[in-house]
């Protein structure tokens, strides 16, 4: 039995000794450790491929991948900051870097990116990135929201098929949903499981803005017709003409698509990369289209939360991790990035790339609303995830399953809205 | 007492509706994992796949270093597992016979400190472990594991020392027994099904964490398997779900085989008939 115990406890220890860290070498080499988000199939190789050439062609400043998730980005880089244990460099999203910009773990990148990069990516990204007086990260990949369309489907029905050029308008695509629907089929299926940054983002399409800055500097939270456009379109779609899905409305995007292959729903409003999962999923013969998300006063606007490439403020060596960044937003690298993502790249000359111009699972119609994509609004804002969670959220919920009515939700919005944005701005 | 006929035919009825409630995820990760991505976009799913597949399988083993990551994590769970059984049983043992007031307070103190939650805990655990140079290392995780399961693994213990009867150790004190005998030969032995219980606790609690292990390792080589599954999941929970069904059912053999091959010695029943009460 003695016998036993101790060679037992001998065995845990030579395993725990086999598992430790042996430590870097020391070769005089610069390392930096590069958080990647990516996580498709076809992304990830094009990440690794890049870090792979680059390696090749500096093998004095060797970058490591280190593969990271979407999921728990937020909570893994505070602790890792707060811990000085970082990666140098980091991809996230633009409306997650707010926290980390103001509490300095971010370097401002202005001296150290290249000039062509900075041209060559439009100043209205940049502003996803610019918090105060610094830009805390590379805006480079981003996706508009847009509906997937069953094309047979429609081209049956007759409507008029919308292009970037002649879109439909908010209250011809409240008709045309209702003319599609019927006999347990719907026009559309709202998958609304994050309804506030669907409806804040759709809602520059209008005019919207929602969040005002007085010329105090402070920012309120006020709910004007222009507001109210899309949020009202969707009730009435799920609530009075019965043309949008209820059973979606707290749904994530997957989840309408088995719903929409099978025939239930002519449409679906999704995110550009979806079209990643629709190509893979839908069954065969199935013809899809991609179709521009509706317009309002102000033609086919609409927000976006850029992917986003930082540095570290910790990192030693800013500089070759910049070189880098310039390295990897190549436009030829960009487009490859964009085709892996399935996403729209940000700089101005890989968006003429013909790779992204081709008719072929709509990327022609995505890259045609580039020049129409704005920051999100609010993103930048102080207190705004918890306006977002503890009062949008809830309230837009119930006001699109018509459990209460627009005064209600613009009550809540708004005065409740305004009570939690007071806290961040004494 | 004997139980009439319906009432057994109930009570199997329950006992197969619950395990049917219990079963009805894993068959249903099963049967995703096989599936064709075509399958998973279906509007009416089916239990058998019509198309099976093994290229989820493929994919995900194409994609991340599974067997790396499965590596580490039966390291990390299988040193807290040892560990953790190590430390509780004589500190369980004298939990469990010594009634002073040492012994209460320990027991007060391991019900409290289950209230704190861990991301509480994190950053001081983190700058700790970062001080002692264990950050982004599966000896460093292991402490952490052990730590974390050791005021459970103390407490389920002490509950099974207390069920052996102490008139056992008294009749063998009696033949003659030396203390260090009559623990190692009568009171070990019928903690047995107690420690490998409490093992298998410490083991599967240490499998399935993730945050410690998200927030600790910081190398791809170092990742443990909860980790690694995480990355087929995108941004606004998009989940690649064929390659991450087949990982997570992959991840979850090691639980089921080491607990098919102990859980007739956690069954009771050892002790029945030790003493006359």
């Amino acid at each position: 039995m003695r016998a036993r115990l101790q060679a037992l406890v001998l065995a845990l220890m030579l395993l725990l000794a086999g598992c430790s860290s042996g430590g870097t070498r020391d070769d005089g080499r610069i390392t930096l450790r590069f958080q990647s988000l990516a996580w498709q199939e076809e992304s990830v190789e094009a990440n690794r491929q890049l870090v792979a050439e680059w390696n090749a062609a500096h093998p004095d400043v060797r970058v490591e991948y280190v593969q990271g998730s979407w999921d728990s980005v937020h909570d893994q880089l505070l602790t890792a900051f707060e811990g000085g244990e970082a990666p140098d460099i980091i991809h996230d999203a633009s409306d997650d870097l707010a926290d980390f910009a103001y509490g300095g773990y971010l370097a401002d990148l202005k001296g150290l990116l290249p000039a062509r990069l900075k041209s060559d990516i439009p100043q209205r990204s940049w502003e996803t990135t610019t918090f105060g007086d610094g830009v805390y990260g590379v805006p480079f990949l981003q996706e508009p929201r847009v509906l997937i369309a069953n094309a047979t489907w429609l081209r049956k029905s007759g409507v008029r098929i919308p292009t970037p050029d002649k879109p439909w308008s908010w209250a011809e695509f409240r008709r045309i949903t209702e003319r599609l629907s019927g006999g347990g089929k719907y026009g559309v299926a709202w998958p609304l499981k994050e309804p506030v940054s669907a409806t804040l983002n759709l809602s520059l399409s209008a005019g919207g803005r929602l969040f005002h800055r007085g010329p105090d500097g402070k920012v309120t939270v006020r709910f004007e017709a222009a507001d109210q456009t899309v949020p009202r379109t969707i009730h009435d779609q799920a609530n009075t003409d019965r043309s949008a899905s209820p059973t979606t409305l707290g749904s994530g995007g997957s989840d309408t698509l088995p719903g929409f292959f099978g025939g239930r729903y002519a449409m679906v409003p999704l995110g550009f990369s979806y079209r990643q999962q629709i190509v893979q999923q839908a069954p065969k013969g199935f013809d899809w289209k991609v179709l521009p998300a509706p317009a309002g006063a102000a033609g086919l606007t609409q927000g976006v939360s850029p992917q986003t490439l930082s540095i570290a403020e910790d990192c030693p060596h800013k500089k070759e991790a910049a070189e880098f960044l310039g390295f990897l937003l190549r436009p030829q690298n960009m487009v490859r990035l964009a085709l892996g993502d399935w996403m729209l790249p940000t700089g101005t000359q890989a968006l003429e790339d013909p790779a992204l111009r081709t008719t072929r699972h709509g990327w022609a119609a995505g890259t045609a609303l580039a020049a129409h994509l704005r920051p999100a609004p609010a993103q930048t804002i102080r207190g705004y995830p918890e306006w977002k969670d503890k009062v949008a959220t809830p309230a837009l919920q119930e006001y699109y399953s018509g459990a209460i009515g627009l005064g209600e939700l613009r009550e809540r919005l708004v005065d409740d809205g305004n009570l939690v944005l007071a806290r961040y701005q004494r | 007492m004997r139980t009439s006929r319906p009432a057994r035919i109930g009570q199997y009825t329950a006992l197969l509706a619950y395990l049917v409630f219990l079963a009805f995820p894993f068959l249903w990760l099963l049967s995703t994992a096989f599936k064709p991505p075509r399958e998973l976009g279906s509007l009416h799913p089916t239990w058998i796949p019509e198309d099976p597949t093994l290229g989820n399988f493929r994919q995900a083993f194409d994609e991340q270093p599974l067997l790396h990551a499965a590596l580490n994590s039966l390291l990390a769970a299988l040193g807290a597992a040892v560990i953790a059984v190590l430390i509780a049983t004589p500190m369980a043992y004298v939990v469990a016979r010594r009634r002073t007031r040492l012994a209460k307070a320990v027991t007060g103190w391991v019900v409290v400190s289950q209230a704190f939650p861990f991301v509480l805990l994190i950053i001081p655990l983190f700058l700790v472990l970062k001080n002692l140079r264990l950050i982004n290392a599966v000896p460093g995780l292991v402490l952490v594991y052990v730590v974390w399961a050791l005021p459970f693994a103390l407490w389920m213990l002490a509950g099974y020392v207390r069920a052996v009867p102490p008139e056992l150790e008294e009749a063998a004190a009696v033949d003659g027994a030396g203390r260090v005998r009559t623990l190692v030969s009568v009171t070990a032995p019928l903690l047995a099904p107690g420690i490998v219980a409490t093992g298998l606790f410490a083991f599967i609690t240490a499998w399935n964490e993730f945050f410690f292990a998200l927030v600790l390792l910081k190398t791809p080589e170092k990742q443990t398997l909860p980790v690694v599954l995480t990355h087929f999941i995108g941004a606004e929970g998009v989940a690649d779900l064929g390659p991450l069904a087949a990982a997570a059912f992959l991840a979850t053999l090691p639980s089921l085989v080491v607990f098919a091959l102990i859980q007739r010695r956690i069954t009771g029943g050892m002790l029945t008939g030790a003493v006359k009460s």
